[in-house]
């Protein structure tokens, strides 16, 4: 399965984004980097690192993130471990990692996963 | 300057922007998280921590760990970028134990293109680009005047300055600030004031 890592300036929204993955994909590999290194507000370079460590596969893995510094340091990271199948991807970071959760469950590859997260960018709620 | 020299740089900024921390983030708080001078100070701190086992090495090496205890260190946007900055001027200093003002103004424009690659930034967004762009081009023109190396970088310091009066004047179209857009003008930026103390450590230096 696709590996997912979810990456937020907050643990508890990190964390909140896993648990809403889980009712409908529980049994999906998902990793959360949520706040800096001493679980203040921020980003962390190392738990972005062991997040992506933990669900690795070589079937891939996306990132999804909040905001600003997150997408540096998981750029640098990503850059840094030198992967070719880790994607950082623009999207809703809940409602992405709640389309990607479900697709690489139920055994999409890493392409079909991205597309899954991606499309929550566009996608009307009603 | 060599590389004692730029060790006691180092640790000159670390007193700097510990002195400056709270004004730092207060500056923050007014148009976004409010993390910067607190951040900026724990990565400092970090980085004097390590400072006693680079006496030996190169500058380019002694750089290049200052990037990577930025990036690991500071938790916010501060991080990935001062640590790109560094990064990128430790590449260009690689071995060197000597720097010059040539090798100088070239980590410095390194620095800039790493920040504006890694912050998809330009100038004019009200960021530290505002700051280091200006002082980059006023380096290089005093630079080409053949002044001594200290009226060099204070000339750089001097288009800081005005650099970060300018942020005053537009409002933030990147980073957390621009979720305030046109009610951040007024707010002088962070990231632009802490550029400009770190150059002045450096100008003082010479």
């Amino acid at each position: 399965m696709v590996g997912i890592v979810i990456v937020s300036h907050s643990k508890k929204l990190a964390e909140g984004v896993l648990d809403a993955t889980k009712i409908m994909a529980d049994g999906c590999p998902i990793a959360v980097a949520g706040g800096a290194d001493d679980g203040s507000y921020g980003t962390s370079y190392e738990k972005i690192c062991n997040a992506v460590d933990t669900v690795y596969s070589e079937d891939g893995v996306i990132v999804l993130v909040d905001m600003g510094s997150a997408v540096m340091t998981t750029e640098m990271v990503i850059e840094d471990m030198g992967y070719n199948n880790v994607f950082l991807l623009d999207c809703p970071l809940a409602e992405g990692a709640i389309a990607a959760s479900l697709s690489s469950f139920c055994g999409d590859d890493l392409e079909t996963v991205k597309q899954q997260a991606l499309s929550a960018k566009t996608e009307a709620k009603w | 300057m060599n590389t004692k020299t730029i060790l006691e740089i180092l640790v000159k900024m670390h007193q700097k922007i510990e002195e400056e921390k709270d004004f730092l983030t207060e500056l923050d708080n007014a148009i976004a998280d409010g993390d910067h001078g607190i951040n900026m100070a724990k990565g400092f701190a970090v980085v004097e921590s390590k400072l006693s086992q680079l006496q030996e090495q190169s500058i380019g090496a002694v750089l290049k760990t200052v990037g990577m205890t930025l990036v690991s260190a500071v938790g916010g946007s501060a991080g990935p970028l001062y640590g790109t900055a560094f990064m990128k001027a430790g590449m260009v200093m690689a071995d060197k134990s000597i720097m010059d003002m040539n090798d100088f103004l070239a980590c410095m424009k390194a620095a800039v293109d790493g920040v504006m690659m890694r912050g998809r930034s330009v100038q004019g967004e009200k960021t530290m680009l505002d700051a280091m762009i200006p002082a980059l081009n006023a380096m290089e023109k005093a630079n080409s005047e053949d002044l001594p190396a200290k009226a060099v970088v204070e000339a750089g310091v001097k288009a800081a300055r005005n650099g970060v009066e300018y942020t005053k004047t537009i409002p933030a179209t990147k980073g957390r600030a621009s979720y305030i857009g046109e009610r951040s003008i007024g707010h002088q930026d962070p990231g632009a004031t802490s550029f400009t103390y770190l150059l002045d450590v450096v100008a003082k230096a010479l």
